[in-house]
């Protein structure tokens, strides 16, 4: 129960300093967008194109909004050494990772959520006869991506060259969810869509492999 | 504030050791803080205080020797817990207001009615009128006071406290001297950091100086807290 309420807390926490200051939102949605938008404007795809290189081209662009999205959320507690004060405060630090997770799953999902409808509109992909499925594989994806990159952020913020280190971690890690998450979007996106589950199977494993590995070993990732 | 319900809990380090790679911070520290005891660790930078006091609060995990809290009602009977701690750092959001952050912290340690709690902290540390403001709007004294503050919620039986007078006023010093005072008569323990003599060494009990990581002296042995002291401003 502790955990709970702890990781409702804290949530809260996460949310109200990012609302207030948006800081992350905004830069990210705008980067994201530009991504989209530039590759767009330089290939200007045809429909099969898009159905081609559309998923692919999206995943990238939600995979460049995590590792800018994600990079800051330990970093910024060391400012003034605000997670020794949550340390000392919370009974189990899980509920301190499970808090930015949440959080920063939270902000994925609405990144993706900006950015879907100008995807579909630039390269001309109907995605509201897939939308129940669709949302279902950017779930799975994006709580992936959350899960990793949050982990890796944990690790990365006490290290010398910290900038550089998450992206160099976290796009080889991702690898594997980036090619079952396109894969299943490809499919569908494809002028015949079908649920891919070994793809979803293989995403939902993933997830439960990281969460639970951090659930296990995320004290450690949290001492000095 | 009126003084808290303590249950009286000493600190006892033994051999304590931490390292950094090749470098020692702590060599085999080992000395026993009694319940209600106010000790203040001197020393020059570097010497190992703040190492010490985060070993203490046990965040920092020690590469040798043992930390425990013997309680003092029962025969030594050592007890898990966790100290509250002012670091040199505040502690504290700067996106949150006074009160946001006391709030937080209040909640995450589960206080019962938390909201009078922060308004009486508020109010005795003297930003009540401000409890609203954005910590980033404040000046390092006030700051000082929102992390003393948040130190105070859970209503600790050991208090550390790393060199807490950093930018406080003459005022905010001596009000946190009278509060350190009436803690430790209240049966606080308290185990604080200090550059040199001031009124926040008048509360001390005790005095244990450092070097290169090791205890050299504690008044104890019969050295004056004064010389303890006077040492570390030198």
């Amino acid at each position: 129960m502790s955990l709970l309420s702890n990781t409702a807390v804290l949530l809260g926490k996460e949310l109200r300093t990012e609302f207030r200051s948006r800081e992350l939102l905004t830069t990210t949605i705008v980067f994201i967008l530009m991504i989209v938008v530039l590759f767009s404007f330089t290939f200007d795809p045809t429909a099969d194109e898009s159905r081609r290189f559309g998923p692919g081209l999206l995943w990238m662009a939600f995979l460049f909004a995590a590792s800018l999205m994600l990079q800051p959320c330990f970093l910024r507690e060391q400012t003034n050494d605000t997670l020794s004060a949550l340390r000392l405060s919370v009974s189990d630090p899980f509920a301190i990772f499970l808090a930015k997770l949440c959080a920063n799953t939270l902000f994925l999902a609405l990144t993706e959520l900006l950015l879907l409808p100008v995807f579909g509109v630039l390269y001309n992909v109907p995605l509201l006869p897939v939308l129940p499925q669709l949302a279902l594989v950017l779930l799975l994806g994006s709580l992936g991506l959350s899960v990793t990159g949050t982990t890796l952020s944990a690790i990365s913020a006490q290290a010398r060259m910290r900038e550089l280190l998450l992206p160099l971690l976290l796009l080889p890690l991702l690898a594997p969810l980036l090619i079952a998450s396109t894969e299943a979007t490809a499919a569908l996106l494809d002028r015949n869509p079908t649920l891919r589950w070994d793809w979803l199977a293989f995403l939902i494993a993933f997830d439960v492999v990281f969460l639970t590995a951090v659930w296990l070993f995320g004290e450690y990732l949290l001492e000095e | 504030m009126k003084s808290p319900a303590i249950s009286p809990t000493g600190v006892r380090f033994e051999n304590i050791e931490k390292r950094y790679g090749a470098l020692y911070a702590l060599r085999r520290v080992s000395c026993e803080v009694a319940p209600a005891e106010c000790v203040v660790f001197a020393g020059r930078n570097g010497s190992g205080k703040t190492t010490l006091l985060r070993v203490a609060a046990q965040l920092v995990r020690p590469t040798a020797g043992k930390l425990t809290f013997p309680r003092a009602s029962s025969n030594g009977e050592v007890i898990a817990m966790r100290a509250s701690f002012v670091a040199h750092a505040t502690m504290v959001y700067d996106e949150l207001s006074a009160k946001e952050n006391l709030l937080l912290f209040a909640r995450l340690q589960g206080t019962a009615d938390p909201a009078k709690l922060v308004e009486t902290l508020l109010d005795e540390v003297g930003l009540a009128v401000r409890s609203n403001s954005l910590v980033r709007t404040f000046s390092r004294g006030m700051r000082q006071r929102v992390a003393i503050a948040r130190a105070l919620l859970s209503k600790p039986s050991v208090l550390l406290l790393d060199e807490p007078a950093t930018g406080l006023d003459p005022q905010g010093v001596a009000w946190l001297s009278g509060t350190l005072r009436r803690l430790r008569d209240a049966g606080c323990t308290i185990l604080m950091s200090l550059h040199g003599e001031s009124e926040l060494s008048s509360v001390a009990t005790r005095g244990i100086r450092l070097d290169s990581g090791s205890v050299i002296g504690d008044t104890r042995n019969g050295v004056s807290l004064h010389s303890i002291l006077a040492f570390a401003e030198g």
